[in-house]
């Protein structure tokens, strides 16, 4: 077969080929994973675990593998927090650019090199849990296919202070990435770790089926932000597996401005007493956006914590799905979960469906679960309006605001910053503020 | 130079009319009280020269320094100098207060132009100060959690960052203790100046104590029934609303 070849032949079609520095037990499971793929079934109308979703989404035929071919703009393009203490670049999965600046025992690598320098470490966290929410057979078709992504392994008692950064553009017609981000972290260790995804032109269709595995050690803080920015041609699925152990912190953030459609499971497993999981996001879908959520809040441990809150403004001809479960194990005592989905209608022709659920198998639980959609009062555009501030800019502080309320759970000035320019740029691509 | 309000009619959409041919000057430098009893259409008098749109203009014109109001939108009545002080402000989560009343500020600015951040904070913190409000609240949401008579502080800080030509102050001192009430007195008469109009709509004497007022009016049943001077208000205030029904019955 020649370079071209299978340059331009579906990533559906032919099992992918390991690379040959990968460790041979990667290349095992990338043959399973293969062949976990071609035998799970499609999901298909009717499923549980995709009810409201377009099925149709998940064509990906059209895709393909391919080196990004003009990469220097990206790495002037990967700029987002001030100093960071490492910052990642990759185009297309290949690593552009690499800095760091961490103290002494973090394991902070691209993915790819972590097989090679530190196998074991990686083969003892890599993918150890089922897909339990709906994308089994595209997170097997992941990890079949995965080439990079980041790998950090922070030692116990060592704080990283700033954020580690990791930048998955996406370049070229029709291209598939598979960028994995595994996360370990010692006891009373603390690190964050933020994913911008992007692409390198706005027009240039993409799929990106994005894995991470965050396992949060005792007494550990662990900060996961995923900031989805995509052009409005792309397709994303992002799984999100999080563990957190007895008195654990774990944090995972969400922010949805780009793509055409994007799916997001996410998974918290409260594995401790004492252990927090707070999950979040942010979507601000417009045009003919659509974010498909999927979570599930597992309390395994009795004396666990959770609480989950996205917020969704929903513009123009947009669509959100929020489907999530809080599932109380027997024996998980003394259970704190929450989980609320707020929806905003920026606009009459958006559709918002919310399932949120519970299920409880142990005594003495705090839980509640809700979701509410509204529409910005008359009374509040006009406290607005009386101030001078145009319709159009007084309801866009209004949707800002709504998610501010989210992002400000985060807890850190300059990340929170940095969000809200992302959410800013969305605000100023929407025509009319939606009205 | 003034606001002019002539035989202003409004119905609520329903059809039901409540502002039966007002009429009014507030000239420039002038402070004014229109007092009267509840349900007499003070409040959507004040909303109808802002632009609420729950009311419909069914005859009459307000002129703002011989500018026709009734034909701009709300935000641009604003921006032309028309500033509302709220009876009840509303809340706006997530949005704080320095931000909110920057975009204010911001919103009057030629396209592409940016407010300078530094001499901004600085005007502020002076605002602040003057009215006695703790730095905090710079951060925190628009009104979010705010007690009343915290909410009236904000509109008057509000009121001050504008710098409007006409100020129509809603029932400002409800829900004011006398503490918080001499704060509030303090800012309007701060925004007293030969350039400014100020209007206050009130229920009760005990505003007029600290603000004296140029001119009174009395408004009844969607009209203004008598004018005069400061002594109206004293009057008022010892005989109550009930010469109304007398006057109704002389006028019948």
């Amino acid at each position: 077969m020649s370079a071209v070849l299978e340059h331009t032949a579906s990533l559906l079609e032919s099992a992918p080929e390991t690379p040959a520095a990968f460790p041979a037990w990667f290349a095992e499971r990338q043959r399973a994973a293969w062949q976990r793929f071609l035998e799970t079934p499609a999901p298909k109308r009717g499923d549980e675990a995709w009810r409201f979703s377009s099925i149709k989404q998940l064509d990906f035929a059209s895709f393909t593998r391919e080196a990004a071919s003009t990469t220097i703009d990206l790495v002037r393009r990967s700029t987002a927090l001030e100093s960071p203490a490492a910052k990642f670049v990759f185009a297309n999965d290949e690593l552009l650019h690499s800095e760091s600046n961490l103290p002494a025992g973090v394991v902070c690598l691209p993915l790819a090199e972590a097989l090679v320098s530190h196998g074991d470490l990686v083969r003892a966290h890599f993918m150890k849990q089922d897909t339990r929410l709906g994308s089994a057979k595209w997170t097997a078709l992941h990890e079949a296919n995965l080439r990079n992504g980041l790998f950090v392994h922070v030692p116990a008692n060592v704080e990283v202070e700033g954020t580690i950064e990791v930048f998955h553009w996406l370049a070229g017609e029709n291209t598939a990435i598979f960028p994995h981000t595994l996360v370990v972290t010692g006891a009373n260790s603390k690190v964050r770790v933020v994913d911008y995804f992007q692409s390198a032109g706005d027009e240039e269709p993409g799929l990106c089926i994005a894995v991470n595995d965050l396992i949060a050690g005792e007494g550990s803080k662990l900060d996961y932000l995923a900031v989805q920015a995509f052009n409005e041609q792309t397709k994303v699925i992002q799984v999100n597996e999080t563990g957190v152990a007895k008195d654990a912190s774990a944090t995972g953030f969400i922010l949805n401005t780009g793509a055409a459609w994007a799916r997001n499971e996410s998974l918290s497993r409260l594995e401790g007493e004492g252990s927090r999981s707070d999950m979040l996001s942010v979507s601000v879908p417009a045009r003919e956006q659509e974010y498909d959520q999927r979570t599930f809040q597992h309390h395994v441990s009795p004396g666990a914590y959770s609480d989950l809150l996205y917020k969704n403004s929903l513009y123009d001809k947009s669509r959100t799905i929020f489907s999530g479960l809080i599932f109380v194990d027997e024996g998980a005592h003394r259970t704190d979960a929450y989980q609320t989905c707020r929806n905003l209608f920026m606009s009459e022709d958006a559709e918002a469906n919310s399932m949120p659920g519970l299920e409880i198998n142990a005594d003495d639980v705090k839980c509640s679960h809700g979701s509410t959609s509204s529409q910005i009062p008359d009374e509040e555009i006009f406290y607005l309006r009386a101030r001078g501030i145009d319709s159009v800019r007084a309801r866009q502080l209004i949707a800002r605001g709504f998610s501010v309320e989210v992002i400000e759970r985060l807890g850190d000035d300059k990340v929170e910053e940095m969000i809200l320019r992302f959410l800013d740029d969305k605000f100023a691509h929407i025509a009319g503020g939606g009205a | 130079m003034s606001l002019v309000i002539t035989d202003l009619h409004a119905t609520l959409e329903d059809g039901t009319e409540i502002l039966k041919g007002v009429s009014l000057e507030i000239p420039a430098g002038e402070v004014h009280a229109i007092m009267g009893p509840n349900g007499s259409g003070k409040s959507t008098l004040s909303k109808v020269v802002a632009g609420h749109e729950s009311y419909v203009v069914t005859g009459g014109s307000v002129t703002l320094d011989g500018v026709d109001v009734l034909e701009m939108d709300i935000d641009e009545r604003s921006r032309a100098g028309i500033f509302l002080a709220f009876q009840y402000p509303h809340e706006v989560p997530g949005v704080s207060n320095a931000n909110f009343i920057r975009a204010a500020l911001q919103a009057r600015l030629p396209k592409g132009e940016e407010l300078d951040a530094v001499a901004y904070y600085k005007d502020l913190y002076t605002k602040m100060d003057l009215l006695e409000m703790d730095r905090k609240f710079t951060a925190r949401a628009v009104n979010e959690g705010f007690s009343g008579g915290e909410k009236k502080r904000n509109e008057i800080l509000q009121m001050m960052m504008l710098d409007p030509k006409y100020c129509i102050l809603d029932e400002t001192d409800s829900g004011l203790d006398i503490d918080a009430l001499k704060i509030v007195a303090k800012g309007v008469n701060a925004m007293r100046s030969p350039d400014r109009g100020i209007l206050m709509i009130t229920h009760y004497q005990r505003l007029l104590d600290y603000i004296a007022p140029d001119h009174v009016h009395v408004m009844a049943a969607g009209k203004i029934v008598r004018s005069g001077g400061p002594e109206l208000a004293l009057e008022l205030e010892e005989k109550g609303y009930d010469f109304l029904k007398e006057d109704a019955l002389a006028s019948a």
